[in-house]
């Protein structure tokens, strides 16, 4: 007779391997259909030349200009939220001491943050923009972009950051440091974190459109001061999408594999690095 | 010039360490007057008197949660990392008051009273940065003069020939044994004159311990050691001064061979006996 636990552990198993041969089916068939309609229409006039007249009617052009935008606005928006949030998650668990009530609370705060959906942040961005008379554009974008990337920042940086050992931070304060001082042994010590955080925000910045719809606007031209309008890439696909003509559909498709590519770059690019800055990580 | 460094591990070195505020480290005594702890309101250390005495190594002995490692770190004021802690009393460092003493003046504190972790613990850098970390902390910096005090203190743990070829690779690559010598050498690197050890040597190997123990003994010719031990048998392998602690409060103090082998309160017979742990 076969022992029941066996059979259960057989069972679980075939399920793991089940979920998992779920998983990979999706993304595959997600890049599989994009790909699928996508790639015929790329071309390298898709991809180096802006919207000639009549673009979204079926007329000649690129989507240049949503590249560029979506660049401008990712990379601002990136750096923004590394200045903001590496201070952030080095004084929760640096200057703060365990259990600390504050720190909760901010914690809290940030996972609330974390999970409000980017349509309310891209009203939020538009009422204050409203309230300084300031028109969609090119800043507006970068800086609700910025709000939207940061909770995922902290948390993620946070996550690992809780996990250093109490002992590294004390023999570096044994050794006579202070706690600024040890700011050096806790970006080493998080250095992969701080990877993974820049590569899952990228990724959400990137990809997200209810962001920027009210506030980035959208322009066929490359935005040439922070005050004017970008296009950016989900916007395309989005306003590509919404034409009658079955052509410029496709072109939407072509949009999102530029999107899709750009992100499978930045992550395989970003797990290399990732690996070469954990060499020095204590486990 | 001599005097402002007194350790003969470095003699007819020149010294690294010359301009600090404590410029006399043979004379800097140790020592707590009532001292008391307290964290959330529970008193974990009761009126402590300790002195602690100078080139020998002295061990703080009692049953878990008497409070040897609160006193050890308040030495050099890491219970400072726990939330809700509060210092009552004196702990004199020659003439500076640990218990008041200011940020600025912690640092270098902690300088003068380096700690051995619990367990190995190197810092997420190279080996050689390991040791360097300490020294640029403290000012210390040009490549020569850096090299020079690596080389120095890894010879003084016995590391320099097993990891010279690899000085740049991570320092978390060690085995355990080595890591913690690693962690020796840079609490040496920075010149300390007392040595704090709270178990150094539980996480280790026997072979490993033993080394770490040798170590000690060959160092206390130049520093003076104070080292939270639970084995009773490596306190009285190594002990020259023994601090047995109750319940928070110094019970017995005094040197190792009357403590051990005629100790005078009957608690510290009991808990010697094995009555208790």
């Amino acid at each position: 007779m076969v022992k029941r636990s066996i059979i259960e552990e057989k069972f679980m198993k075939l399920f793991m391997y089940a979920s998992i041969a779920l998983v990979v089916f999706f993304v595959a068939s997600v890049v599989l259909s994009v790909f699928k309609r996508g790639i015929p229409l790329l071309s390298w006039e898709m991809v180096s030349s802006l919207p000639g007249g009549g673009f979204y009617m079926g007329g000649g052009g690129g989507f240049l200009n949503a590249i560029v935008g979506s660049f401008y606005i990712v990379g601002g928006a990136t750096v923004m939220g590394l200045i903001i949030s590496i201070p952030v998650v080095f004084f929760l668990n640096v200057y703060l001491k365990a259990n600390s009530r504050f720190g909760s609370i901010a914690r809290l705060a940030y996972d609330v943050l974390f999970g409000i959906p980017s349509i309310v942040y891209g009203a939020f961005g538009f009422t204050i923009m409203i309230y300084f008379g300031l028109r969609a554009s090119l800043l507006g974008g970068t800086i609700v972009v910025t709000l939207l990337i940061i909770p995922i920042f902290i948390r993620s940086m946070d996550e690992v950051a809780k996990t250093i050992p109490s002992e590294l931070l004390e023999a570096s304060y044994s050794l006579g440091a202070t706690r600024l001082e040890t700011i050096s042994i806790v970006i080493r010590q998080i250095a992969p974190a701080i990877a993974t955080a820049t590569l899952l925000s990228i990724g959400r910045a990137i990809g997200d459109a209810a962001g920027v719809l009210f506030t980035a606007g959208f322009s066929d031209r490359i935005p040439t001061s922070l005050t004017q309008q970008t296009a950016t890439l989900p916007l395309s696909v989005y306003f590509q999408l919404q034409s009658p003509s079955l052509e410029v559909q496709d072109r939407a498709y072509a949009a999102a594999v530029v999107l899709t590519l750009i992100v499978l770059v930045l992550s395989i690019s970003g797990r290399i690095i990732m690996n070469r800055f954990s060499r020095n990580k204590i486990q | 010039m001599s005097k402002l460094f007194p350790h003969s591990l470095t003699k007819g070195k020149e010294p690294f360490f010359v301009d600090h505020k404590f410029p006399h480290p043979e004379n800097l005594r140790l020592s707590t007057h009532a001292l008391s702890v307290y964290i959330g309101g529970n008193q974990i250390l009761k009126f402590v008197n300790a002195e602690i005495p100078q080139n020998k190594i002295t061990c703080i002995i009692g049953p878990s949660g008497c409070g040897k490692t609160t006193l050890l770190r308040t030495f050099n004021r890491l219970v400072d990392t726990i939330e809700g802690v509060k210092l009552e009393g004196v702990v004199m460092l020659g003439e500076q008051n640990i218990v008041t003493a200011s940020a600025s003046e912690l640092t270098e504190i902690r300088r003068v009273i380096g700690l051995v972790p619990q367990r190995p613990c190197p810092l997420p850098m190279s080996i050689y940065d390991n040791i360097a970390y300490g020294c640029r902390i403290h000012g210390i910096s040009g490549r020569k003069k850096l090299d020079a005090v690596v080389e120095y203190y890894l010879r003084a743990v016995g590391l320099w020939d097993e990891v010279k070829d690899r000085l740049h690779s991570p320092a978390g690559k060690l085995s355990g044994g080595q890591q913690q010598r690693l962690c020796l050498a840079r609490s040496l690197a920075i010149e300390p004159s007392y040595l704090l050890a709270d178990e150094s040597t539980s996480a280790l190997d026997p072979i490993s311990s033993r080394t770490i123990e040798e170590l000690f003994v060959k160092l206390k010719k130049d520093y003076s050691i104070v080292m939270v031990t639970h084995t009773l048998r490596q306190a009285k392998r190594i002990a020259d001064h023994v601090i047995f602690m109750y319940m928070g409060e110094v019970i017995e103090e005094g040197d190792a061979q009357q403590v051990f082998n005629n100790p005078k309160h009957e608690l510290t017979r009991k808990y010697l006996e094995g009555s208790f742990s």
